[in-house]
This record gives structure tokens, C-alpha cells and sequence, in this order.
């Protein structure tokens, strides 16, 4: 019993993990209707980052809002700079762009940080609690991806650029002509990806150990957890990651060889595509014609 | 007329000689001559393993100290190490690449096991050497199927029968669990471990777990270990899983006694990003000496190894024994070209690698000897068991050989 509880709880804290890049993902998605590919290096490039300031001295938190900002500016550029001019292009131009800023940031990072494995500090004491089924960091990642979620829920709800982003997104002839400048809410929409994306690496630096390589494994999983929970819900994105990583845990425990963890999400991800396309917690995106 | 039969009889008594003089000084194989030896080398610079690209980085650095010396025999070392990110496929290519274009002498030190079985009939077929592979697997002891292959670390196999040996003598009622790599590295460690046991294997073992390089964590599989109720653990695992093992083992509160792979057994990269406090107890094996441990610190050999970091290797990390494994590797390789003098041939650098007898390198553990012979491609057999303290490896009992 012990295990099984212990089990759960390692896949809850992977799966905070898969949900913060998903909610970047879902961000992304909402933002532009773009898969985005190169999320996961971003995140890394974005942990980096941080990995200098705080190496040069500064208080993790200071590091944590300058990364943030610089991030968020960042995003907004390769929006601006790299996504802009295949905006109208078939959907496959844009896909391979992504692509291909994830080659570049992987490689980038590698040649400006080396691809030694590094330790990260983290922000959260590093206690076993709760008869040890989880260390304090681990609820840490959990509560930071929760207010992760609450911020981008009220974002959506209840601010104006939330509401204009979302009628850009769904509607951007409709939206221009209400006056809501649909080029720079695309650019925002990246900008909050990237933040996003950015918390992310950044909380989970300190469990994976940083290298160029971070993000890769994780990605898959994300995207598991984004279509899972509905690539259009935050929500969904959230739950479904933690869905992944517990599912993970249990079948590889339970029902079959660990070898094959990563084969149990690209499961989910094919069910998910053929019985529920929109997933748990998504919308399906209707087109007037 | 006759003007030119003289001119032509000149011709050929000077073509003779320089084909005379050409003779006496080497006979050459393809990427070898008067003034170079070519050889080629693929590392993971990038990918899962790359804490182990500080190993070529330390092998160019001591070739390039070695040149500026005045070369081997006269002759400069050309080394071109390339990135595979242990990926088998990328290896494959590159060493395609390394003798079909480069048309390098011979590989060496190529990093990885699964890296180096994808490209081990390739090498032996065209028999170009596959000298000093830079894993443990116990396949490339192989002289007989293999020829142009040839490993210099301990095994896998025999680092495992070592801890195997060591827990039938003080832990005779252990239940032992295994995390270990889903490829021939981790299988290399696990048989071992079980040919160590002998008979009692079957029921000593009580649970093994494997990861693939491509897990973002070995969280889960640490957790179902624990689960089986086992007090000893053996990792088998590349540096950064070893590393989230420990400290996994640690939050979840597991006290096994712990055996970890001699090749993730760095203090710079693994016992520190683990957390020192979480290794503490932790048991290891080494041939080589951990330049952590504070009893080497005022021997001259450790001061001259760090003198050739601080000003060939300055970017490395000199609390990594990579850095000292990567050392040995070159050093090694500059005796075989020593021994091989003008005869740079293929056939004969397998030959005078297969002909070292009681080699001792400074940096390897007292003891401990380099030999080889035409059935023998197994250059270091030996180890000594090792306990971490919290800042570095303590030595203790005495050097085995673990057959």
C-alpha cells in the first residue's frame, strides 16, 4: 500500500512537471493555433538564464522575474521575427520553423553552457514529508504549476487582454474589426508561452539536473498531457499531465516493464487522438465556411 | 643521346634511393606518414552521457601537449574527435565518415556501449582498429571473433562480481534490487552480478528495474525497488540517472546498502549534483585515482596530472575522475605508438597494443597494471572497492581482480 501511495506521488510530482510545459503548450495553441515544437528548449534556454544570473549572484528570485522578463520579451521577438512571415503560410511552414528553433536553442545552449550536467538550486527546502512519499520541492513544482494555472485562468477570464487575446485567437477578422490589434496579441500570446515555459524549466531544473538535453524527454510527455486534457484547456492541461505522469508510474509498475513508460504516453496521446479528439476538457474549434 | 641516357640512368638512381630512403623511414598505413598519425575518436559531447565528454576533451589536450613536445617518433598526432550524442546511429556515420574520408589510422577511446556495438562488425571487417574502446562491456575481450577490437577499463562483469563477492562475504542474507540501463551496459553489470552470486543469485535478487536514457527520471523505478523490500541496491547507471538515483533513494527515506557503477562514480559531476550528504556510505570500485581523495594531493603524480589540467584542460573540472580516466586513455595510447616506432601499419598497432606487459600509468591505483597479450584484450582487470564519505572516495581493502 505503501508503494501504490508512494507510486501516485512520484507521478504527481512528475506530472506538475509534463502540466507546466503543457499549460505553455495550451498557451501557445490558444494564443496562435500553433503546436508549438521548440516549447521544451525555450523552457531550457530560459533555465539558463536564470542558471547565469544566479551564478553571478543575484537572489534566486530576482533571477526567477529577470528570466521571466527576458523570456517574455524573447517570445514576443521569435513571434515577431520567425512566426509572423509564415503566419499565412500552410500550417507545415510554421510546424517546421518550431522545429527548427528547437534544434537551435538545443544546439545553441550547448555551445554557449556546454552540455556538462548541472545543478540547480532550488527555491523550495528539500525535505521529505509525509512519511517521506514526497520532498518538499516536490510540492513545490505542484504549487507553482496550480498558480500557474489560477493566474492564467483569471488572465483569460476576466482581464481585457485575455478576452481580446482569446477573440483574436478564435476570430482575428471579426476581432480586427473591433479594434483589437490581433498582430501584437499573437506576440503576447508567445510572450506568456515562453514566461510560462520559463517557470517551468525553471522548476524543474532542480529535479532533472540541467543540461541541453532537459527538456527532451519531458515534451513528450507534455504533449500527452496538453492533448489528453484538451490542447485548447488550461485545465485540461494541468489534470492531464498529472494524469500522464501517475498513469505512467502505475502501468509501468503494475501492468507492464518499466521499458516501456515512454511507450504508455504515446499510447495515450493515439487514444486520445482516435476516441477524443478534442480531449477531457477541450473545446472543439468550430469554423464557419 | 648520351647526355640523356645519363640524365635518365640519374633519374632512376634517385628514384631508387628516395623510394630506398622512403622505406627506411616507416612503413604506413592509411592516415600515417613521416609527419602525422591520424586517428579518430567519437564522444558524446551532446546527449544523455555528455558529462563523459571531459574524457576527449583531456585526450586532445594531452595529444596537443604531446605535439608541442615534438610528437610521437617525430610525428605529429592529429586527433579528430567528433560528436555522436550517443546516439548509435550518429556513431555509425561519423566513423564512416572518420575512415572512408578522413582515412584515419585507427579509432580509439570511441565512448559508449551501445555506441560501440553499432559499429564494432564495421571496424573488424575493413580491420581498421577499434583501439581502447571507452566502455566497460565485457565483448570487447575478444580476440578470437574480433581482432581489431580492444577495451582498457575493467569490465562491467568483473566490477559486478567484485560487489558480488563483497556482499557474500559481509552481507550474506542481503535481498538485492538492481537499477540498471536498459542496454549491454546495464546487462553487463546485472550478469555480472549474477555469475558473482553464483547459485545463491537467483534468490538473492529480489527486484530489478531498468530505465532508458530517454526517461526524464528514475523517480518511479527507485520507488517500486524500495517497494520489494530489498537492503542492498546496485546502480548501474550513465551520470545523470545516477545521480537522481542517489538522491531519490535518499527522500524516499531508503537506507540499502549501495553499490554504484564505477563509471557514474564522479565526485564533480554526480556526488555533487546528487547532494554530498545524500552519497554518504555509498560503495564504488576504482582503478584510478580520485583526484578528491586528499592521499594522492602531494604526490607528484597528481601534481603533474593537475599542472596538465590548469594549463591544457583549463575549462574542466578537476574534481571529475573522468579527467583522470580520459589521462590514462591517451597515456596508454602515446605507449603503443611508442613501442610501434616507424612501423605504422594497422596490423602492428593491434600488435603492440596486444604486447603491453605490466604497464604502470601515474594516475592508476598502486597495484595496478596494464597487460595484454595476443589472447588477452583485456588491458586493467583489476579494482579496488571504495566508500564515499561525504566529500570523496575512501579506498579500503585491498586490489581484486574479481574472476
Amino acid at each position: 500500500m505503501h508503494q501504490f501511495l508512494q507510486q501516485i506521488f512520484s507521478g504527481l510530482a512528475a506530472g506538475a512537471i509534463y502540466a507546466s510545459v503543457a499549460l505553455a503548450l495550451v498557451m501557445i495553441y490558444r494564443a496562435t493555433d500553433l503546436v508549438n515544437f521548440a516549447q521544451g528548449e525555450m523552457a531550457m534556454f530560459s533555465t539558463y538564464i536564470a542558471w547565469t544570473l544566479v551564478n553571478a549572484g543575484l537572489p534566486f528570485w530576482a533571477a526567477f522575474l529577470i528570466t521571466l522578463a527576458v523570456s517574455f520579451v524573447g517570445g514576443m521577438a521569435i513571434e515577431r521575427v520567425l512566426i509572423r512571415p509564415v503566419e499565412n503560410a500552410p500550417v507545415l511552414a510554421a510546424v517546421i520553423v518550431t522545429i527548427a528553433l528547437l534544434l537551435i536553442f538545443n544546439s545553441t545552449a550547448g555551445w554557449l553552457y556546454s552540455y556538462t550536467v548541472q545543478d540547480f538550486p532550488s527555491p523550495f527546502p528539500d525535505r521529505p514529508v509525509f512519511g517521506a512519499l514526497i520532498t518538499t520541492r516536490d510540492l513545490g513544482v505542484i504549487a507553482v504549476t496550480l498558480v500557474m494555472l489560477a493566474m492564467l485562468f483569471i488572465f483569460f477570464r476576466f482581464t481585457a487582454t485575455g478576452l481580446a487575446m482569446r477573440a483574436a485567437a478564435q476570430n482575428p477578422e471579426s476581432a480586427r474589426l473591433c479594434g483589437i490589434p490581433v498582430g501584437r496579441m499573437l506576440a503576447i500570446g508567445w510572450g506568456l508561452a515562453a514566461a510560462i515555459g520559463a517557470t517551468a524549466g525553471i522548476m524543474v531544473a532542480p529535479v532533472l539536473f540541467l543540461d541541453p538535453n532537459m527538456m527532451g524527454g519531458v515534451l513528450i510527455y507534455a504533449f500527452a498531457g496538453a492533448l489528453l486534457g484538451g490542447i485548447t484547456s488550461p485545465v485540461g492541461a494541468v489534470v492531464g499531465g498529472l494524469i500522464v505522469g501517475v498513469t505512467e508510474n502505475l502501468v509501468g509498475t503494475y501492468l507492464i516493464a518499466s521499458q516501456l513508460k515512454l511507450t504508455v504516453a504515446f499510447a495515450l496521446i493515439i487514444l486520445v487522438l482516435v476516441f477524443k479528439p478534442n480531449g477531457l476538457f477541450g473545446t472543439a474549434i468550430i469554423r464557419r465556411v | 643521346m648520351a647526355g640523356s641516357i645519363i640524365a635518365k640512368s640519374a633519374l632512376a638512381i634517385s628514384l631508387a634511393l628516395t623510394s630506398g630512403l622512403a622505406l627506411a623511414a616507416g612503413q604506413y598505413g592509411p592516415g600515417a606518414s613521416d609527419t602525422e598519425i591520424k586517428i579518430g575518436n567519437t564522444m558524446p559531447y551532446s546527449g544523455p552521457a555528455s558529462a563523459y565528454g571531459i574524457i576527449g576533451k583531456t585526450e586532445a589536450a594531452y595529444f596537443a601537449m604531446i605535439n608541442e613536445q615534438g610528437g610521437i617518433n617525430g610525428r605529429k598526432i592529429n586527433f579528430i574527435s567528433r560528436d555522436d550524442g550517443y546516439s548509435p546511429p550518429k556513431t555509425v556515420e561519423q566513423v564512416r565518415q572518420l575512415v572512408e574520408q578522413d582515412q584515419v589510422l585507427f579509432l580509439f577511446s570511441t565512448l559508449g556501449t551501445p555506441t560501440n556495438v553499432a559499429i564494432h562488425t564495421y571496424l573488424n571487417d575493413n580491420k581498421v582498429p577499434q583501439l581502447f574502446v571507452a566502455t566497460g562491456a565485457d565483448q570487447w575481450n575478444n580476440p578470437k571473433k574480433f581482432p581489431w577490437t580492444m577495451g582498457l577499463i575493467p569490465s562491467y562483469g568483473t566490477e559486478a562480481r567484485i560487489y558480488a563477492h563483497y556482499i557474500l562475504k559481509n552481507l550474506p542474507s542481503a535481498k538485492i534490487a538492481v537499477l540498471y540501463q536498459n542496454d549491454d551496459f546495464g546487462k553487463d553489470y546485472l550478469n555480472g552480478l549474477r555469475a558473482g552470486l553464483g547459485d545463491k543469485a537467483q534468490k538473492m535478487i529480489v527486484a530489478t528495474q531498468s530505465y532508458e536514457t530517454t526517461d526524464p527520471t528514475v523517480d518511479s523505478q527507485v520507488v517500486t525497488l524500495q517497494g520489494s523490500g530489498a537492503d542492498v541496491l546496485m546502480t548501474a547507471a550513465i551520470p545523470k540517472f545516477a545521480a537522481q538515483a542517489i538522491r531519490k533513494v535518499y527522500d524516499i527515506g531508503w537506507k540499502p546498502t549501495h553499490f554504484l557503477s564505477s563509471v557514474s562514480n564522479s565526485v564533480g559531476t554526480v556526488m555533487k549534483n546528487a547532494g554530498y550528504e545524500k552519497g554518504v556510505g555509498i560503495i564504488s570500485a576504482a582503478f584510478a585515482k580520485d583526484p578528491t581523495d586528499p592521499q594522492w594531493a602531494n604526490t607528484p603524480e597528481y601534481k603533474e596530472w593537475l599542472a596538465f589540467m590548469k594549463k591544457h584542460n583549463p575549462s574542466a573540472n578537476t574534481a571529475d575522475v573522468q579527467g583522470v580516466i580520459g589521462y590514462s586513455y591517451a597515456q596508454t595510447l602515446v605507449a603503443v605508438l611508442k613501442a610501434c616506432g616507424n612501423n605504422l601499419t594497422r596490423e602492428n598497432i593491434m600488435k603492440q597494443a596486444a604486447s603491453l606487459h605490466d604497464l604502470k600509468l601515474p594516475m592508476l591505483l598502486p597495484g595496478i597494471a596494464i597487460s595484454t597479450s595476443a589472447t588477452d584484450f583485456a588491458p586493467i582487470k583489476q579494482m579496488q572497492p571504495e566508500k564515499f564519505d561525504g566529500t570523496t572516495w575512501k579506498l579500503f581493502g585491498e586490489v581484486l581482480s574479481g574472476s
